[in-house]
């Protein structure tokens, strides 16, 4: 029987590798890509805890949702950014934009 | 072991197999089809928990939305063909320490914890998700549902003032 | 004519003439004199008609005169007890130095609009003069000694702004300085009397604490006498504390060296603050405390008095070797309230033992006369020659007649020389000081005669001595117009009948002259003058014989008796070298290392941590997620 430990167990997992390429990666569409992966392992925790442990309310799914809208507007804002870097650096990797630092 | 679970146990390896693969490939463009795949795999989980108004938006918005606009830009900053540069080692060494040191510490919390689950599990029912999402009463979300909107707006415009055309002077003067 | 309005005009005049003069000083540029003046006669006019009220009919009451206090206004409160006042305070001594500063203040105002004509800061000078000439008025009719004070400090930057008036002159400003930091050194102990006076005296008022500080046994007197310092009473410290700014102010011995260096400003303000009316100001704060000097301190008054009298023997010594006029005059100036301190020293409170404090209020009030014309007179003369040394002159009494008539006469005046208005007051401080302090009068008559010799050695050298070569020429009429009024001033002012109005207590003193004391003092005044006359008459070689003969001691007395040098020698060798150094090394290389170590450690450590400030997101990312884990761990497992 699958239970509830299997999905959070593909949810951390997920987290994780978001993670994971998100700090190695040097592209920033890549790591935005790692974002995204981020963002899909806590709307399957949500589904999840929704399942098993409290079916009676539908916040859950209602946070699924509203994680999803503001996932595509979040992607939306960082391409236009991305976009943006590109015009002035002529490069998108993250190691070209490090002005700000001191 | 019925089908349920190999279905499951497929589902979950081409998702974290997939992923493992967008998060690793030297070539964007394939990691970017790698991420497609996982997404879709997660999608089949949601079909999977009997979630189906769930996973048709995650397939319309994610793999129908995102990926198409990250593919998009993809094409738009990147000659074709070209591998991505490599992460310096130490990089990767402390990143992949720190993300198994999470992934480690949340695992053990989540085996030690001992969830008490209900015996009926839940669904989402489309005709229940559409009244709550508009009601205002015990359990609505209609407030939720407005502020996303507004958030979804401004993001509009905040996309359109950052991807403008600015005048020659003031992005001569980004370039310098 | 002593109601509040009067009285207040007359400082407030002047200092109207300040405002505008500062402000519009550029526009008015060839009226700012003439406004100056006209501003500065209505003052004299509204204090002419104050006194002749206050003196001949209101002042008087039962044959005594009154202390009025036509106006006390609160000016700063601090809390119900300690508040400060500001008023105008009418007795005998404030109005006869309203007189004498608005007299002798318009006098030198009506000669400065032609001895500073063509200077190009004309209306800054004349600014100046009126600031001046109201912080003195306002020093003089102060209601309580914070007042006086606030005034004295005025008076002390008016005095080092005028002395300091030719800034472009190195030796001026440093003479401003000089002056400023003596006396201001002087003016520290002035505030800590103040502040010792007014905590025994519970007041800041002369008359409260005057009374509070004379009556016998009043709680405050016991306090004040009992609690001591270094053995002497706090009384005695605050007065002698007092008494040591007055000194300042006054140039006494040791604290005059600032006055002859003042000779740098402009001649017609030497003539009014350091002759006639600023350096009084510490003889007037004496007579002003009086009462409590005398019936409280006599042994301090009597000290006082000692150093009145060595201050006037040393400044005449030294005057007679000056050869650059102004500086003669200054040291005569410094001699002659030497004479003044020590009269007030040698008086007692109230009837016939008051007859010193008389006495050195005559003085003071001739004595103003006589030198601003002196003063004046060598302006005259230096404008004519443009030189202040004696060499540079000789023989003008033919080419300006009416400067050497008034000097004449202002020679004659300041030697004692009946009638003449210094022979009635001299006398009285003799006879004062001969009836209670036998050995001041002894120094006091060799003074006297010392006076005689060395002003007449400065008149027989500028006007007589040898022919003159140079083509000087009598000082236009608006310059010997105020000649004429002092010499006039100078020649009769003995006859007013002083005792009956300025005394100890308010009553009348009838003072007579005794024809037989005269005769020492005036012989030795006439023998002074004949030396003077014989050595200088004629130009001759006996000076420089005499010179060369007492050698090593003219010299010594040439040189001021190297006070000034005592004084470079104490504070660079020893406050600079045994106090200042080390202070200096403690501050270098303790204190400001230790602040610079400080920061210098913080730079270096912000400048190592600053590196993790990298700019790479995924550095901060990975920050972060260390960060959030180490918090995790911490608080399931270890807290």
């Amino acid at each position: 029987m699958i239970g509830l430990e299997h999905i959070l167990f593909i949810s951390t997992a997920l987290f994780f590798l978001g993670i994971y390429g998100f700090l190695t990666r040097r592209n920033l569409i890549t790591m935005l890509m790692s974002v995204e992966l981020v963002l899909n392992s806590v709307n399957l925790n949500f589904i999840a805890f929704h399942k098993y442990l409290w079916p009676s309310g539908m916040d859950g799914v209602f946070f699924t949702v509203f994680v999803i809208a503001i996932a595509a507007a979040e992607a939306a804002v960082a391409i236009a950014i991305i976009i943006n870097l590109y015009k002035t650096h002529r490069s998108i990797l993250v190691d070209t934009a490090e002005e700000l630092k001191y | 072991m019925d089908a349920a679970t190999i279905i499951f146990y497929l589902l979950a390896a081409m998702t974290l197999g997939s992923a493992l693969l967008a998060v690793t490939s030297r070539q964007i463009f394939r990691s970017a089809i790698y991420l497609l795949f996982s997404l879709i795999g997660i999608a089949g989980i949601y079909f999977w928990l009997d979630y189906a108004f769930i996973a048709a938006v995650q397939i319309v918005v994610y793999v129908g939305g995102i990926v198409v606009l990250i593919i998009f830009s993809i094409f738009l900053t990147q000659q074709a063909g070209e591998d991505l540069p490599k992460p310096k080692w130490t990089q990767q060494l402390f990143a992949a320490l720190a993300a198994f040191c999470g992934f480690a510490l949340v695992l053990v919390q989540i085996l030690q914890y001992g969830f008490t689950e209900v015996t009926q599990t839940g669904t989402a029912e489309e005709d229940r998700i559409g009244r709550l999402m508009l009601s205002t009463g015990e359990g609505g979300m209609a407030f939720p549902f407005e502020l996303v909107s507004v958030l979804l707006l401004a993001a509009m415009i905040g996309c359109i003032v950052i991807a403008m055309r600015k005048s020659s002077n003031e992005s001569s003067a980004i370039e310098s | 004519m002593l109601s509040a309005t009067n009285i207040a005009l007359i400082p407030l005049l002047p200092l109207l003439g300040f405002v505008l003069l500062s402000l519009f000083g550029k526009q008015l540029k060839p009226f700012a004199g003439v406004l100056a003046t006209v501003l500065i006669l209505v003052s004299a006019v509204l204090t002419g008609g104050a006194a002749w009220t206050y003196f001949f009919a209101n002042g008087r009451v039962n044959d005594v005169y009154q202390t009025i206090i036509p106006l006390n206004i609160e000016w700063l409160r601090f809390n119900d007890q300690l508040s400060i006042q500001m008023g105008l305070l009418l007795d005998p001594i404030s109005v006869m130095m309203l007189v004498v500063v608005t007299l002798i203040s318009l006098m030198v105002h009506i000669y400065s609009n032609s001895y500073m004509h063509g200077e190009k800061r004309f209306a800054t000078y004349f600014a100046y003069l009126q600031l001046f000439t109201f912080s003195m008025l306002g020093l003089v009719l102060a209601t309580n000694i914070f007042q006086t004070y606030f005034f004295w400090e005025l008076v002390g930057v008016s005095s080092f702004l005028l002395i300091g008036y030719y800034y472009d002159k190195p030796s001026a400003v440093a003479a401003s300085k000089k002056a400023f930091i003596v006396t201001r050194f002087a003016d520290l102990g002035f505030l800590i009397g103040i502040l010792v006076l007014s905590f025994y005296g519970g007041s800041l008022d002369f008359q409260t604490l005057i009374q509070q500080l004379t009556t016998p046994h009043t709680p405050a007197l016991d306090a004040a006498n009992k609690a001591s310092f270094l053995g002497v009473s706090a009384l005695t410290w605050g007065l002698s504390l007092v008494f040591i700014g007055g000194a300042g102010k006054s140039a006494l011995f040791p604290l005059h060296i600032w006055l002859p260096d003042a000779m740098e400003g402009p001649t017609p303000v030497s003539a009014l603050i350091h002759a006639a009316t600023m350096v009084v100001a510490g003889v007037y704060l004496v007579a002003r405390l009086f009462p409590i000097y005398a019936i409280s301190a006599p042994e301090l008054l009597a000290a006082i008095g000692w150093v009145g009298a060595i201050s006037a023997v040393i400044a005449a010594l030294i005057a007679c070797t000056q050869t650059d006029i102004k500086r003669v005059l200054a040291y005569s100036t410094m001699s002659q309230i030497g004479y003044m301190m020590f009269a007030l020293g040698v008086s007692g409170y109230g009837g016939e033992a008051g007859l010193g404090f008389t006495a050195s209020m005559f003085h003071l009030f001739t004595h103003a006369l006589f030198k601003a014309l002196l003063f004046l007179g060598a302006g005259a003369v230096i404008h004519a020659v443009h030189s202040n040394e004696m060499h540079d002159m000789g023989g003008l009494r033919k080419q300006m007649p009416i400067t050497h008539i008034s000097f004449l006469i202002a020679c004659l005046a300041i030697a004692g020389v009946p009638p003449l208005s210094g022979f009635f007051s001299k006398e009285e401080i003799l006879l004062a000081a001969y009836q209670n302090n036998t050995p001041i009068y002894w120094i006091a008559l060799i003074t006297s005669g010392l006076t005689a010799f060395y002003m007449f050695r400065l008149y027989f050298r500028i006007f007589w001595n040898k022919p003159h070569t140079g083509h000087a020429h009598e000082a236009s009429a608006i310059m010997w117009l105020p000649l004429v009024l002092l010499a006039v001033g100078a020649a009769f002012a003995g006859l007013i009948p002083f005792g009956e109005l300025v005394s100890s207590d308010g009553k009348a003193l009838h003072s007579e002259l005794h024809l037989s004391f005269s005769i020492a003092p005036v012989a030795l005044g006439v023998f002074g003058i004949l030396i003077a006359a014989w050595l200088y008459g004629k130009q001759n070689a006996k000076p420089a014989s005499i010179q060369s003969s007492l050698g090593g001691l003219f010299q010594a007395v040439y040189h001021k008796l190297y006070i000034d040098e005592l004084y470079l020698f104490l504070t660079k060798s020893v406050v600079f070298a045994l106090i200042a150094k080390p202070a200096a090394w403690i501050d270098q290389h303790i204190i400001n290392a230790a602040v610079n170590g400080s920061a210098s450690i913080t730079q270096k450590i912000s400048s190592n941590i600053k590196t993790w400030q990298s700019g790479k997101v995924q550095e901060y990312g990975l920050y972060f997620l260390g960060g959030v884990i180490g918090l995790a761990v911490l608080v399931l497992y270890i807290w």
